[in-house]
């Protein structure tokens, strides 16, 4: 029994350098000799291609509500703040900022939540009121809290929006969004998407 | 039509990954793989171990659990102290007591349940030199024992069952090590990060907002948490966070790492007994349960969310979208979330909590069968032994002749060591579940009112019974109630199925093999997978059908109810 404790302890030392310390150490010096760019989490001169933004207080002068940019999903949770201190709230929710501080994460709302039920009829609403009429990603969270991407179609809704505040003519934006739009990863793997940043960067240069 | 295409690729690369990696595994656990003895000879030698030294299974049992017990107390030791050790660029202080000890015995018994938030209480030292090695041996250790299983049926009158550091090791060097590090390099360069930098802070002049975006070496610690089945990723979102998975290809990637040893051990299994026929047979078992659960599960996340539906949106095309990430979709999500609760790894791509009553069920019921369609790695294997030991019985109760399997006679010790082995996991769960909703500690840390809120609770039981690790991550577990009460409903999760499987070892390896005669049930036939699919699901089905009533079943039929 001793005998067995002390070469679980000298098992457990081996195994805590090489599984943990050998190993991270060698990936970590691998990625940032091949692939520096992503494995600093893919950052442009605005954020994250992979991280969502907030894009739902953006005001355009002559424009009250803010709607000179492209939204992305209404994400409430992450750590991007839900901190009204800091003005870095989370995600792109306009009407609420529940999330635990600094976690990524999802509401967690049942299918039969009463609270889920409101959170989007008020969310339909604040559409509405922009003269938008939302596909289900504008008015649902994501698993993250922090979804970068929408379809397609959750960009082409946004045409109105986006024309009427900037003057940019909508046969222009649904070409913008056309360029915009990645296929799924070979072509089958999951759904086609935009990125919300990359679109509202090639925005800004339309402008 | 893509999700077609994206199945059918599964079960292409799947083949490939039973045939090979089927045979390479059963190479190196019969030692004739050496490429690596440079490196393993050193060890044995620091471990005053090596593979003449064969042990009994109790010896094998008490270095398992001697083993175990070292890492419980080191990997505590460590969470307590984070905020003295170096690799800390956030400055997070010490893990506190209870869910420091909720949190190592999570990770020792391969479940990576996770009362915390990656990114806000692990520093990088914790992640790497606890939680990541955790990854690597709790899956070595699962291994190792379905193989000491294996070799109770291919030796006979052996008194031993071959050596648990040997074992271990190999697990590690030979397989674990060499794929997560090849699949690190893939997912780190599509976009996961694999920094040892801290946060980034970022101004965004096209909407004012400034970001501070949490960082770390989150890429090979995927690559590990999936090919071990562990799933504890380094984000509290896990794999929705576009960090750890960024693309529809790592997606994907991730589905065949986690499926792809505890598949592959069904060939070690045939090849290590001399009857491949008995371990595609047993193939066979998982994938039927499997497909008929991705099917159910997938068609009942196509369906419009309820409450969303109330709200006046029609989701014909989209399924459910809440909880779920665009780049991935409804159908691919809910496949993701099938592979992970069907096997013992519990990673998520989605918000399991938000998944309409039925696609929430198929989740829920994967585990409750006791993951064995495929299972985590060994563990899925060793307890559809068990389980296929509990088939034979029945079966020649119903012939009326002593029950055989591979020449082994299944005799009383056997049958009984079977049905603790399926018994524990179900006592276990249902117990703990009564004593959590009897409790006010345990009812307040639901987030959902009404069934919604029971099925949080009943989920993280059966979750952490299993070694799963999924959640229906509303609940607020991360109280001394319910670090506690894990910890036990996964320590007996993990031992109360993995040492009756070590026993049974010994004991098969001590018996004769008995030449197949013309009364002999044949154990590769269709008939046998049958019976064997039979007993999965109506263990499961009679033990936890009143329970799920209560909670996702009721949720269904309570149509037009908000809660």
């Amino acid at each position: 029994m001793l005998f067995n404790l002390r070469r679980s302890l000298t098992a457990v030392v081996l195994f805590t350098v090489v599984c943990g310390f050998v190993y991270m150490l060698a990936g970590t010096g691998v990625a940032q000799l091949f692939f520096r760019h992503q494995a600093d989490g893919s950052l442009t001169a605005d954020g994250s291609t992979l991280i969502g933004q907030n894009w739902a207080d953006v005001r355009c002068p002559g424009h009250p509500l803010g709607s000179c940019v492209f939204h992305g999903r209404p994400d409430d949770t992450g750590p991007y703040a839900a901190d009204p201190a800091t003005h870095t709230s989370g995600g792109d929710n306009p009407l609420v900022a529940n999330g635990v501080k600094g976690e990524s994460g999802a509401t967690n709302l049942g299918p039969r939540s009463r609270a889920l039920f409101e959170d989007t009829r008020a969310l339909v609403a604040y559409w509405h009121a922009l003269g938008v009429d939302p596909t289900p990603d504008l008015v649902t969270t994501s698993g993250s809290g922090l979804d970068p991407d929408i379809t397609p179609a959750d960009a082409l809704v946004q045409v109105p929006m986006v024309a009427r505040a900037t003057g940019i003519a909508p046969a222009r934006l649904r070409a913008l969004i056309a360029r915009e739009t990645q296929p799924p990863a070979l072509g089958f793997l999951g759904s086609p998407f935009i990125d919300v940043l990359s679109l509202n960067e090639a925005l800004a240069k339309l402008r | 039509m893509t999700f077609a295409a994206t199945l059918a690729a599964l079960v292409v690369v799947l083949a490939l990954t039973w045939r090979w990696l089927g045979s390479y595994m059963a190479a190196v656990f019969e030692g004739r793989v050496q490429f690596l003895a440079w490196i393993e000879r050193p060890l044995y030698r620091a471990l005053q171990t090596g593979p003449q030294r064969e042990q009994s299974w109790r010896r094998y049992a008490e270095s398992l659990v001697v083993f175990s017990a070292a890492f419980l107390g080191l990997g505590y030791l460590l969470l307590r102290v984070q905020g003295h050790l170096p690799l800390n660029p956030q400055h997070l202080g010490a893990v506190p007591p209870a869910l420091g000890f909720n949190t190592i015995v999570s990770f020792v018994t391969n479940t990576n349940w996770q009362n915390y938030g990656g990114e806000t209480t692990m520093s990088y030292f914790s992640q790497i030199g606890v939680l990541t090695v955790q990854q690597f041996v709790s899956a070595a250790v699962g291994i190792a024992v379905a193989i000491a299983l294996v070799r109770g049926f291919s030796r006979g009158n052996s008194a031993t069952i071959g050596n648990f550091w040997v074992d271990i090791l190999r697990a590690v060097l030979y397989i674990l090590l060499p794929i997560s590090f090849v699949a690190g390099i893939v997912l780190v360069g599509q976009g996961a990060v694999q920094t040892l930098a801290g946060p980034v802070h970022i101004h965004d002049p096209l909407n004012g907002v400034t970001q501070t975006i949490p960082r770390g070496p989150a890429g090979f610690m995927g690559s590990i948490m999936q090919v071990g089945t562990n799933g504890g990723g380094f984000f509290n979102a896990d794999l929705a966070h576009p960090f750890e998975n960024p693309t529809g290809l790592t997606n994907f990637l991730y589905m065949w790492l986690t499926l792809s040893i505890p598949v592959s051990i069904t060939h070690t299994f045939g090849k290590m007994v001399k009857s491949v026929r008995h371990g595609v047979a047993l193939l066979v078992v998982m994938a039927v349960i499997f497909g008929g659960w991705v099917a159910f599960t997938t068609y009942a996340e196509h369906q419009p969310n309820p409450a969303v539906a109330a709200a006046g949106v029609q989701q014909k095309q989209t399924g459910n979208t809440e909880g779920k990430e665009v780049r991935f979709g409804d159908t691919t999500s809910a496949l993701f979330n099938v592979t992970q609760t069907q096997t013992s790894d519990g990673a998520v791509d989605s918000a399991s909590d938000s998944y309409n009553p039925m696609g929430g069920f198929g989740l829920l019921t994967g585990m409750m069968l006791g993951e064995v369609t495929p299972g985590g790695d060994g563990s899925g294997l060793y307890t559809l032994l068990i389980y296929a030991i509990i088939a034979v019985f029945i079966g020649g109760l119903m012939v009326g002749r002593t029950p055989e399997y591979l020449g082994k006679k299944i005799q009383a010790r056997e049958v009984k060591l079977a049905g603790l082995g399926t018994l524990a996991m179900p006592l276990v769960v249902l117990v703990l579940t009564a004593v959590a909703v009897s409790l006010h500690a345990g009812r307040s840390a639901a987030l959902n009112a009404g069934p919604h809120g029971f099925t949080e609770i009943l989920y993280a039981l059966t979750s952490q019974g299993n070694n799963n690790g999924s959640a229906m991550a509303g609940i607020a577990a991360n109280s001394a109630f319910y670090n506690v009460l894990g910890a036990v409903d996964m320590l007996l999760g993990r031992f109360a199925i993995l040492i009756p499987a070590l026993a049974l070892a010994g004991s098969l390896a001590a018996k004769g093999v008995a030449p197949a005669s013309s009364g002999t049930f044949p154990t590769d036939s269709p008939m046998f997978v049958g019976l064997t699919i039979g007993v999965v699901l109506i263990v499961g089905g009679l033990t936890f059908f009143p329970a799920t009533a209560l909670g996702p079943i009721v949720e269904q039929l309570s149509h037009g109810r908000l809660f």
